[in-house]
This record gives C-alpha cells, structure tokens and sequence, in this order.
C-alpha cells in the first residue's frame, strides 16, 4: 500500500509531469486563462489518462509483448483516440453537466502528449497494473494541481501592472519558469 | 511483420466495435427543436454570441437562456428566421443584453451651474457642493446608479467606466451556469 502512495505522491509532486518533466506544456499555457477551463480540462485529462494507462498497460503486456515493443507508441495513441471518443460520448448520454462543463477540452485531450507520455513512461518503469493506473491518476492530478494553480496566477496577472513588453505571453512564461523552479523544491521528497 | 498488421487490425476491429457500440447504446435523442434553431444559425462558429459554436448557442435559445439576437454573421434576416421559427418578436441587435461596465458619475465642471439638483438626487451622498458653487462626485463613494443624470438640466454629468487595476480585481463568475435537471428539482 505505502507503494501506490509513494507512486502517488512522487508523481503529483516530485516528478509532475507538467513542471518537472516538461510534457504538456500546450493545455499548461493554452487553457490556463480562466480558472474554470483549467479545472473542466484538468478533471477531463484525470478521467481519460487514468483509463488509457490501464488500457495501454493491458496492450503492451498482453498484446505486444517484447517482440512487437516497436508498436508501442502507435498503438497507445489509437487506444487513446478511441479511449476519448468513448468517454465523450458515454458522459454525454449519462451526465449532460458534466458533458457542458468539460465541453470541447474533451476531444483536446487526444493530442496531448501528457496523456501519450505517462503509457510510454509506465513501459519504461516497468510498472504492474496497479501502479500503472496508480501512476497514471497521480501524473493526471499533478497535471490538474499546476493547471489551477497556474490559472489562478494569470487570472491574477491581468490586473497586476505588468511592463508592456512583459505583458500576455511573456509574463506567463516565466511564471511558468518560475514554478518549475519551486517544484524543484520537492525532488529530495520520496527517497 | 505479419503479426505487427494483425495486431493493428486486432486494435482497430476492436475499437471499431467498442464505438459503434456505445454509439447505438448511449445515443443522445437531441431535442428538435434545437436542431431546428442551429439549421438556421450561419454555422460559422465564431464564438461571437459568447458560446463555443453554433450548436451550443441554439442549445441555449431553446432553453430560454440567450437571447435570439446575439449572432452577428446571421444579421437581421438571422433574428428574423429565429423570431419566425420560436413565435417571439423581432429584435434589434445587441439590445441591452450585455451587461454594463461597472461604472462611476463624473460633473463636467465647465458645464456645471450649480443648481444642487443632483445632490438632492444622490441616495449616498457621493456629490458635494452648495448652491451656486461647483459640485464634485467623490468617486469613492459613488455607487454608479445614475440617478443624477436625469435631473441635471445642463447635462454635464457623463458616466465614466471604471478600468480593472490590481485595486478593485475580483475573481470572475464561473462562465458555464449548471441547470438543474428535472430529477434534481424538489418534488412540487
């Protein structure tokens, strides 16, 4: 159990997939100016990443095997794809809310290589089930953690005076600098 | 190099399946009458009636929360073909469906013959001056209710849009309004 944790913590945390391992920088910058979009798009990525790090666990061990490894990445983007249009359409059908909420950062999340990364990091460490799904939810948590943190910083940037060549992009670039910095913090953490 | 084809095909057959599947069983009966409002929207997705597209616009035409005469690229024919097609009545664009930029009086004092008709209008004493004196609004203190417009009678009082600084910045409404459903409503 303290296993699934430590895999739990270290991915939210010491190795955030946002800040640490630089994967999903796009939706990072891209929905992050209002603090609604980066939550309704950080519960869409939770859900789907989840799924796909068991779904493409299940492939790669069962499926491919050591012989077809070279199929991997190819692979999980198809399963994922069809892991989004699924999820869509059965939130959709069972909870309209939830469906206007997430909206069009649903269908967003096939290309997101933060989604792609954490299968093919799960490969890598040669993760079991559990921990594969374990490490998936956390990786997508993290994901969430910086999104509404970096949401709440630029929503706040809009009325701070920032100098005008700083202002828009500029400004949260570095802002996103910046808090990598600060989860640099975290990596002595899990030992 | 077979095998490789085959367990592609194997993914692609199953995931095939998978979504015809849940596209039978988890089909959403749309409501007609929200087909019949985005038949008529320009399908331009322009985003400018506020909402990501046109589907979603028509979505909330037809549960009464927007407006009909939000879509520029429709025009005037647009509002006329949705007025014609919901049984409402004509209407100009815009209207005063947007809401007002939060705001505060201020007296041009060139103009201003001191009169104290708008300080007898203020409800919260925002305007000092006496008779035959200049008056001022103390901006601090202005609720921006524009009470002291109408009385005014040389119209030197203007309403002065207030920008957003690090100051007054308040955390923005959530944009998307849940509705609750039918199931979730109290029994009557």
């Amino acid at each position: 159990m303290t296993g699934y944790l430590l895999i739990l913590v270290s991915a939210v945390f010491v190795n955030n997939i946002v800040m640490v391992k630089i994967l999903g920088l796009c939706p990072f910058m891209g929905v992050s100016k209002k603090l609604e979009a980066a939550i309704g798009m950080g519960a869409a990525t939770t859900f789907v990443l989840t799924l796909a790090s068991g779904a493409s666990y299940l492939i790669n061990q069962y499926l491919l095997g050591p012989e077809l490894a070279y199929l991997t990445t190819l692979s999980f983007i198809v399963v994922i794809a069809g892991i989004v249009q699924f999820t869509e359409m059965v939130i959709q059908k069972t909870s309209p809310e939830l469906y206007q909420v997430l909206g069009i950062y649903l269908p967003l999340i096939t290309t997101n290589c933060a989604v792609l990364g954490i299968p093919l990091l799960n490969v890598q460490a040669k993760h079991n089930f559990m921990e594969s799904l374990f490490f998936g939810m956390g990786g997508a948590l993290g994901f969430t953690l910086v999104m509404v943190l970096f949401a709440g910083l630029r929503e706040r940037m809009e009325g701070a005076d920032v100098p005008v060549i700083f202002k828009g992009s500029a400004i949260a670039m570095i802002t996103a600098g910046l808090m990598s910095l600060a989860f640099m913090g975290f990596s002595g953490l899990v030992k | 190099m077979f095998s490789a084809l085959l367990v592609m095909a194997a993914i692609a057959i199953a995931l095939g399946a998978v979504l015809g599947f849940a596209a039978i069983k988890f089909r959403v009966e749309g409501n007609p009458l929200v087909e019949k409002i985005d038949a008529v929207l320009p399908q331009t997705q322009c985003g400018q009636c506020g909402y990501p597209g046109c589907m979603p616009y028509a979505a909330a035409i037809a549960d009464g929360s927007a407006d009909i005469n939000l879509c520029p690229p429709g025009g005037e024919e647009g509002i006329h073909k949705l007025a014609d097609l919901l049984g409402v009545d004509f209407k100009p664009f815009g209207g005063d469906s947007a809401p007002k930029a939060k705001s505060v009086a201020f007296i041009d004092e060139n103009n201003c013959i001191g009169c104290t008709l708008c300080i007898q209008a203020c409800p919260v004493d925002a305007i000092v001056g006496a008779a035959k004196q200049l008056h001022t609004i103390i901006a601090s203190e202005c609720t921006g209710c524009e009470l002291c417009i109408a009385p005014c009678p040389v119209d030197c009082i203007e309403m002065v849009p207030i920008e957003e600084n690090a100051g007054n910045w308040k955390w923005k409404y959530p944009v998307y309004a849940l509705t609750p459903t039918e199931s979730m409503r109290p029994p009557q």
